[in-house]
């Protein structure tokens, strides 16, 4: 009997083997470590204390957990149905521009928890619609939409410098991005909540979009095994001829997965643009299109699993940049080993054990 | 002598620290990192230079991401560093930022503008060294056709490739100017394989010197030029030995000088803050000379770009800013 197919308790496949591999990633990155010189102890307990040992450095690490949410749901919605969306990255970017539009048009006018509604609305469909040529493409003529994806990031990019670049710009101003926006354009931090354990934020950009991710997280728990759409979605995934066969429209289903995959990176945009640096500015997703797609694989595509792998993805990256900045030795290109060290274990190899702890949990059991 | 007196005292009162002071230094690079043998790696070696001469270390770090370069000047800044440099008009908004918050650091910031009481900016004419090397570009070309091949397409990559194509005409009325940005997005900086298929391209339409401002996509581009045996120019640091032969010239853009004048006035007590234009009357900007390059240009050329130099510091050669007006008169 091969060993895939034997049950393992639910605290082994999502609590052991996790831990397994994430401790076998964090040796070889040791081992990394120590071969060019530093103390690998020293190296962790800074990584974990630049992410989590003071009040900002858990606003900066939730920070960036907060953009990960963002594209690891966009990521996994697609994935329930089959689809591979790796265009979160480019949707993010032009969510950016619908929120940063509203925030632009609205900020004199009204206080931040007016504008918010809209900004998520524009970002959302601003994403949407970026998924949705892709989409169709896909959909009605069978074009893959990973390689679409993949090309809609390129134009998005070269769209958003243009706009950024030629008609958004401050005039006379070197760098590519629109103006400030004022109060009304800008997401509060959220000092209040790290009141609440007596910690202090202080630089911190850790804002209001963390909590609407975390509703996000719950809504799509709820659309992929709560509504008869996520159903579907599913069945599609699994298997597209049986859903065909089953009455599931093909062409329907997929365009909406990828307008809501695309609308929920949108979001992601509110985050950097509306929460910390109010302004639209080039290349402000920084990549964290791509990391929802570990997030995602490493979340095994649901929603508390995308929670706990975005945070895990926020600590690498908040602990590597401070890291990197305590030991001088340990350059961003080895801080970008060690994360590509953990997908590759949690991610990639994430059955490797799975084999030895099958006939080690049978053996316990038997016994 | 009471006038130059009542300036040091007036210096002295303005400066916080009024002795040589040690100091702690400190240095951000842009996201191309540290190692791209152009513009970052010129504020490296100017950190190197005052390194050597006092015997005063410095801390660096290269950013991956704008939220990264803002906690980097902020994390220099709360340990007490000071002078913090930061490279790159990216890091324009996080310096307005973390600089209102430590009114005691000093700052310096190249390629933009903060205006601040604690930041020194530094910004450069590119136009200007763009000139004379497009001059050099348009009398060292045989077909009558040179190349431009930028980094992303922004402004200030603009304005060195207008700089270039007036330099270019001025040499030559009815020189061709071809013109390449490498991409959209920041891997633009860092992508010589595009920019050698750029060149290749560029190259076979005709062009025989090719001007890279791209920072290490520019690698890409001096390399192909090189393996086609034609002219290529190189840009920020000298990158003349890069192949020698090949390299035409290259426009140097002085920031290792802005990142160790920021140091020196420091120590000195003689930090200040405000803008500082750099072109070619401040030596901020310029063309390179040297033994790799000799051989590749002729005494008119030089003689020719020595003139459109004393002509622009003499004020009757004005270079277009295509920052001024967001235009090019070519």
């Amino acid at each position: 009997m091969s060993t895939a197919s034997v049950p393992l308790p639910n605290w082994i496949t999502y609590g052991l083997i996790p831990l397994l591999n994430l401790a076998l990633a964090f040796l070889i990155s040791g081992l990394v470590v120590w071969s060019i010189g530093e103390n690998p102890f020293e190296a962790l307990r800074l990584l974990v204390d630049g992410a989590l040992g003071r009040g900002d450095a858990i606003g900066f690490t939730l920070f960036y957990t907060t953009s990960f949410i963002f594209t690891g749901l966009s990521v996994a919605v697609a994935f329930h149905a089959g689809l591979f969306n790796i265009g979160a990255e480019g949707q993010a970017y032009l969510g950016g521009l619908g929120a940063a539009l509203v925030a632009l048009a609205l900020d004199h006018y009204v206080p931040w928890y007016v504008t918010m509604p809209f900004a998520i609305i524009g970002a959302a469909l601003f994403g949407a619609a970026w998924a949705f040529i892709p989409a169709w493409l896909q959909a009605s003529r069978g074009s893959h939409v990973v390689i679409t994806t993949i090309m809609f990031n390129f134009i998005g990019a070269a769209l958003m410098v243009y706009l950024l670049v030629n008609v958004l710009i401050v005039p006379g101003n070197m760098a590519p991005e629109t103006r400030t926006f004022l109060e009304g354009g800008q997401l509060p931090k959220l000092d209040w909540l790290m009141a609440l354990f007596g910690l202090k934020l202080g630089p911190a950009p850790f804002n209001v979009s963390f909590l609407i991710a975390l509703v996000m997280a719950f809504l799509v728990w709820v659309l992929i095994w709560r509504t008869k759409l996520g159903y579907e979605m599913r069945t599609l995934g699994i298997s597209p001829t049986a859903a065909v066969y089953a009455g599931i429209p093909y062409s329907r289903t997929v365009i909406i997965a990828m307008l809501i995959s695309g609308g929920l990176a949108g979001m992601m945009a509110l985050n950097p643009v509306m929460g910390s640096s109010a302004r639209l500015q080039v290349e402000f997703v920084g990549g964290a299109g791509f990391v929802g797609i570990a997030v995602s694989l490493m979340g095994r595509s649901h929603p508390v699993g995308i929670v706990i792998a975005a945070l895990l993805f926020g600590i690498l990256y908040q602990g590597g940049a401070d890291l990197s900045f305590e030991m001088p030795n340990i350059t961003r290109e080895m801080i970008v080993v060690i994360q590509g060290l953990v997908i590759l274990f949690a991610g990639a190899l994430e059955y490797m054990f799975r084999p030895a702890i099958v006939h080690l949990y049978l053996r316990l059991k038997r016994a | 002598m009471k006038k130059s007196l009542l300036t040091i005292i007036a210096m002295a009162a303005l400066s916080t620290t009024a002795l040589a002071a040690d100091i702690k230094p400190a240095l951000v690079y842009g996201t191309g990192g540290k190692f791209d043998k152009s513009f970052n790696e010129a504020a490296a070696k100017g950190a190197e230079q005052y390194k050597k001469e006092t015997g005063t270390d410095f801390r660096d770090f290269e950013p991956t991401s704008d939220t990264q370069g803002e906690q980097a000047i902020r994390n220099f800044a709360s340990k007490g560093f000071s002078p913090v440099v930061a490279v790159s008009f990216a890091w324009t908004s996080a310096m307005e930022k973390v600089a209102k918050e430590f009114p005691d650091t000093k700052f310096v910031i190249v390629d933009s503008v903060v205006n601040l009481p604690n930041v020194r900016s530094v910004v450069y004419k590119e136009q200007e060294g763009s000139y004379l090397v497009g001059v050099m570009a348009a009398m060292a070309s045989k077909s009558g056709k040179v190349g431009f091949i930028g980094g992303m397409d922004i402004p200030l990559i603009r304005k060195f490739a207008c700089g270039y194509a007036q330099g270019a005409k001025a040499a030559n009325a009815k020189i061709e100017v071809l013109q390449n940005m490498t991409g959209t997005t920041g891997a633009a900086w860092n992508d010589p394989v595009r920019g050698g298929e750029l060149t290749k391209n560029q190259i076979d339409q005709g062009a025989d010197v090719v001007y890279a401002a791209a920072g290490a996509t520019g690698l890409g581009v001096l390399q192909t030029a090189a393996d086609n045996k034609k002219l290529s120019i190189g840009v920020d640091s000298n990158q003349n030995y890069l192949h020698p032969g090949s390299v035409l010239t290259s426009m140097v853009k002085r920031v290792d000088l802005a990142v160790y004048n920021a140091y020196k006035d420091a120590a000195a007590g003689k930090f200040t803050a405000g803008i500082q234009a750099n072109g070619v009357a401040e030596d901020g900007v310029g063309y390179a000379l040297d033994d790799n390059n000799a051989k590749l240009v002729t005494p008119e050329m030089k003689a020719a770009v020595e003139k459109a130099k004393a002509d622009i510091i003499a004020g009757t050669v004005k270079v277009h800013d295509y920052m001024s007006d967001k235009t090019c008169p070519m």
